[in-house]
């Protein structure tokens, strides 16, 4: 997995890409949400739009890093999510956890 | 058309496993959502196999079979772990499994292959047999 970090404002956008999955991006993924949340930054955007596989434990990062996030009083949101992701995130029902976006300026302006 | 592997019990032969079926599909003439699918399924099964039925011992091996033969796919993935109940696996879509962090592999095999089995392998262990009836036919078998 690759990725790509930027502000827009005092939004801290990751940008993935490639797999998310056991033993490689996962523990990635763990690590940048914990070094956006450590450094302050209480508004994450997850783009996915790159991703191209994302395991059970690639979801269940994505769900711990919304905890850790949650726990800490910031956010985490999703925004261009493939259909296979987006298909993923409706079976396991996490659709209903997750705050989705089809578009960067859309996600962004929804922190308010 | 089949394979058989047999895979260090590292998170790295994950990728072997998935590459040893794509191309398997190649060959067949198959590939799209179907195998997408599929090949989820297959990851699952081994990640199993390493985290929870070797607990990362390195030195223990998986045994992946492959089969494609009368338009459907047929894996077999064997530990050598100590076994488990599969009837005691929570459903994580359940409200108070939603939240965490592990729990889906086994439903993500189940959703994403028509019939999903564990046995006791004949050496000990957990055997997982899957298999999924194909849409598209393949080219040859």
């Amino acid at each position: 997995m690759k990725q790509q970090i930027r502000d827009a404002g005092d939004v801290r956008i990751i940008s993935l890409s490639g797999k998310i999955t056991i033993g490689a991006g996962d523990v990635m993924l763990r690590e940048l949400i914990n070094e956006s949340l450590e450094s302050g930054h209480t508004k994450l955007l997850l783009d996915l739009g790159s991703i191209t596989t994302i395991d059970s434990s690639g979801i269940g990062e994505m769900v711990a890093s919304y905890t850790s996030a949650k726990n800490r009083g910031a956010e985490l949101k999703l925004v261009n999510l493939s259909k296979k992701i987006n298909d993923i995130l409706q079976v396991t029902q996490l659709i209903t956890v997750f705050d989705v976006f089809d578009n960067e300026a859309e996600a962004i302006e929804s922190f308010g | 058309m089949w394979a058989t592997l047999s895979l260090e019990s590292r998170f790295e032969s994950i990728e072997i496993a998935e590459r040893a079926l794509a191309d398997l599909f190649v060959e067949v003439g198959l590939g799209g959502d179907e195998e997408y699918w599929i090949l989820t399924a297959v990851r699952e099964a081994i990640a199993n196999a390493i985290r929870h039925g070797h607990y990362g011992r390195p030195e223990e091996s998986v045994r992946v079979d492959y089969h494609i033969e009368a338009g459907r796919v047929s894996i077999t993935v064997v530990d050598q772990g100590e076994g488990f109940d599969p009837a005691v696996i929570p459903d994580p879509r359940d409200a108070e499994n939603l939240l965490k962090p592990c729990g889906r592999g086994i439903f993500y095999m189940r959703r994403f292959m028509d019939e999903v089995l564990f046995r006791h392998g004949a050496g000990g262990g957990t055997m997982v047999c899957m298999s999924r009836k194909l849409t598209q036919r393949p080219i040859k078998e």
